[in-house]
């Protein structure tokens, strides 16, 4: 510069690009720069080399090497020892109990399975009505069935005998999509409104009109509810709501006969099956099992979590003492306790309190329970969410004229529960692998299922297998919740550059 | 604050729409405040007739925010009346809601929706308190935006627009619902100086549409020129007020003298 005769410069020709000098970009710098940029840093890179490759070491051969036809473990062994190897896992267990891991022992649509791919054999024992009519012999039909599924392939079982949960499944997927992913059509919210009663009488069976009348009992609820609202306010509506609720669904006049007004259930349900009658065979609780379990118990959970710990959380910032102190109350009360003695509660005390006869499905108070444990770490997470919002974003919704409901739904919640998608996933997961724990209250979960396994002879002593699959299982799941999250965050993410 | 004093000096206003006329908007009649045991406001009566431009000045802590808070309920008074454009203030939420959505305020930190674009943060308090079809909100969000011109800016979110930018955002959300009295706490305080003047000169463009403003400011070459009253408070009462030209030619309280040589002494 200093050699130049004048300050004046003009660029002739503009310069090209050219790669930057070797060593300064690619894999080599990278690792440079990252892995071996000090001492430390090189030492720390060794170590965790050798501590990865030891662990693969010693995991890989016997994962890869696994064998995985085989009627029982001796067989495993036995073919471990004849191909000379030291360790192999023997994922036979999970290639031939797979379909008992995610459904435990809920029953296969055997009149279907035998129908579409055991023609033959079902015509010589005699056909539908001989098998599985009303008069047949459970013997037979036990041992019938027993050889049919020997001899289909447990894809066939799977994708047939299965079709019920598959289809409940895949219609909770349709259902959620449009909730989880803001540009798919609105028009699908319909259908996941609708999708409890559907999943439900896929997943339970029986008649139709169990769903449809607890469905129609609800929306009259909600109806007679906005008709009051338009009357009274929306308090008005509210209190209207609850009074429809209860007189239709709970008999608050139990001295009044059955046979009178109230209650209007289950005897709407009986009438109108009578009329239409329609339905699956009805699955009892205590035969659902397995993967599914977690399934069912988590969705439900989370779905209904969310929003009752949402007012939980409003209810405990209230300016209004009563209300402010049953929430805390609630809050406190059950996260202070852990979610095995609730459990512990819902399957034994909870016989005490319920009048004598009446029975409370097993799997419906576990759904009960865990919503309302999870609901309590909701309402903890959305609080946080609340004190981090500014007051003046309270402020500028009161000084618009917004009533309290329309600046909480507005302004407030979008952006605390927008702030609180990390806390809400955290306790989603949580909830999620927590379903492992009704293997205590009798609920074959996939946990308890290894053990049933493992209780058979072929496959007594079988351990990390299962348990992988089991894990593997549950991490998909968390796994997809963790980055939908990240999703989510990154998506909603408005208020930076 | 010089600067913007200046380049205020360049604008002609407009004084034709400038009337102030008989009928009250806004009536406080002995109001008195307390924050637990402290007493902010002191016996205030305060009497704004419809197209006034009160500017109301005063030492940090001196209760002038919470005055104008007062009046749209956002600060409960334990004692004394205030009545906005004939409603009452009380505790009864339908007379607080009916007084908000009269009454509009821009704040210091304007405070916009950051999960909302700015035509939403407009178009929402229309829409979901006064009923107007979502069409009819945005075409007045649109006239709005003009008006206060960032009309380009109405698809971009708070977080990507200036601080300037982002105050008349807020000035023009408050417009949307067609207040007829506009509440402004230190709408500048938080600004640099060049975005100072857009906001000024925004506010200036209202009080020439004949607007009724209550501004709790320091920029006293905007009260010189737009207010037609200044007040100034100090703990808690008002202390002093007048006509800006006598206000600052010549005032009369100690406390008074000693602030206004502070604030323009350099
Ligand atoms: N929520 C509150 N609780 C208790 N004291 C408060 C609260 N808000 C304000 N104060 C006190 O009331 C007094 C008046 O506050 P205010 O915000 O009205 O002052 P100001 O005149 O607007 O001051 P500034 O110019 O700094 O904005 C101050 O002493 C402040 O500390
Ligand atoms: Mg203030």
């Amino acid at each position: 510069m200093s050699k130049q005769s004048s300050v004046a410069f003009v660029r002739r020709d503009m310069i090209p690009p050219a790669p930057p000098p070797p060593g300064q970009a690619g894999v080599l710098r990278w690792m440079r720069e990252n892995l071996f940029s000090s001492v430390t840093n090189t030492v720390l890179t060794i170590l965790s080399i050798y501590f990865i490759w030891s662990v693969l070491a010693s995991i890989m051969p016997w994962t890869l090497n696994g064998i995985w036809v085989a009627g029982s473990l001796t067989e495993c062994r036995e073919i471990r020892d004849a191909r000379g190897i030291e360790t192999a896992a023997c994922w036979a267990v999970i290639n031939e109990r797979w379909l008992q891991l995610l459904f435990g022992f809920y029953p296969t649509d055997d009149v279907l399975l035998s129908g579409l791919f055991y023609a033959e054999p079902l015509a010589a024992a005699g056909g539908v009505e001989a098998v599985f009519g009303a008069g047949s012999n459970a013997t037979d039909r036990i041992e019938f069935v027993g050889m049919m599924k020997g001899d289909l392939s447990n894809f066939t079982i799977f994708w047939f005998g299965y079709w019920r949960p598959l289809l409940a499944v895949a219609l909770l997927v349709v259902a959620v999509a449009p909730i989880l992913y803001s540009s798919l059509p609105r028009s699908l919210l319909f259908f996941s409104m609708l999708y409890p009663f559907i999943g439900v009488f896929l997943f339970w069976g029986g008649s139709i009109w169990g769903p449809m009348t607890v469905a129609m009992g609800l929306a009259a609820a909600f109806f007679i509810g906005r008709f009051v609202a338009t009357r009274f306010g929306l308090l008005g509506g509210g209190i209207g709501a609850v009074i429809a609720f209860i007189l239709i669904f709970l008999n608050p006049l139990p001295f009044i006969d059955h046979g009178g007004l109230f209650p209007l259930f289950p005897h709407a349900k009986d009438v109108l099956h009578s009329i239409i009658p329609f339905g699956l065979p009805a699955i009892p609780s205590d035969q659902f099992g397995g993967f599914m379990l977690a399934i069912i118990i988590g969705t439900s959970g989370i779905v209904l979590s969310l929003p009752i710990g949402i007012l939980l959380a409003l209810g405990r910032q209230s300016t209004m003492p009563f209300i402010r102190w049953v929430c805390v109350t609630f809050i406190e009360v059950i996260r202070g306790v852990p979610l095995i003695v609730w459990l512990f509660v819902a399957s034994t005390l909870l016989k005490y309190f319920l009048p004598p006869g009446s029975s409370f499905d097993a799997l419906l108070r576990v759904i009960i329970l865990v919503t309302l444990f999870a609901s309590a770490y909701i309402a903890e997470v959305v609080r946080g969410g609340l004190a981090a919002l500014p007051t003046g974003q309270y402020e500028a919704a009161d000084s618009l004229g917004l009533d309290y409901w329309k600046s909480m739904q507005l302004i407030v919640l979008p952006q605390a529960l927008k702030i609180s998608i990390p806390g809400i996933v955290n306790t989603f997961i949580g909830l999620f692998k927590d379903t492992t724990l009704v293997v205590f209250v009798g609920l074959r979960d996939p946990l308890g299922l290894t053990n049933a396994i493992r209780a058979t002879g072929e496959w007594n002593g079988i351990y990390w297998e299962l348990y992988i699959f089991v894990a593997l299982l549950f991490f998909t799941f968390c796994f997809f919740m963790s980055r939908y999250s990240m999703y989510l965050e990154r998506k909603l993410q408005t208020d930076r550059r | 604050m010089s600067e913007a004093q200046t380049s205020l000096q360049d604008r002609q206003i407009d004084r034709s729409q400038m009337k102030v006329t008989d009928e009250v908007a806004i009536e406080i009649s002995d109001m008195n405040k307390w924050y637990g045991t402290f007493h902010v406001l002191r016996d205030i009566n305060l009497t704004v007739n419809r197209g006034e431009r009160i500017v109301i000045c005063g030492p940090s802590g001196s209760g002038k925010s919470t005055l104008i808070r007062c009046i749209n309920a956002l600060e409960e008074h334990q004692k004394g009346q205030i009545i906005v454009d004939g409603t009452t203030l009380s505790t009864d939420l339908k007379n607080i809601d009916k007084v908000r959505s009269e009454v509009g305020m821009v704040f210091q930190h304007f405070n916009l929706f950051p999960h909302l674009t700015i035509l939403e943060n407009c178009t929402l308090a229309p829409i979901w308190v006064r009923k107007v079809p979502k069409r009819e909100a945005e075409e007045t969000a649109m006239y709005f935006l003009e008006k206060v011109k960032i009309p380009e800016q109405a698809h971009k979110y708070p977080g990507q627009l200036s601080g300037g930018q982002q105050q008349r955002v807020a000035i023009a959300r408050s417009l949307c619902m067609r207040p007829r009295i506009m509440l402004f706490d230190e709408p500048t305080s938080a600004l640099d100086p060049e975005m100072i003047k857009e906001v000024l000169d925004t506010m200036i463009q209202l009080a020439e549409e004949g607007m009724t403003m209550l501004c709790v400011t320091h920029e006293m070459g905007f009260a010189r020129q737009v207010a037609n009253r200044v007040i100034f408070m100090d703990a808690g009462q008002i202390v002093e007020q007048n006509e800006p030209e006598p206000f600052f030619t010549n005032p009369q309280n100690d406390r008074t003298k000693l602030f206004l040589s502070q604030i323009l002494g350099h």
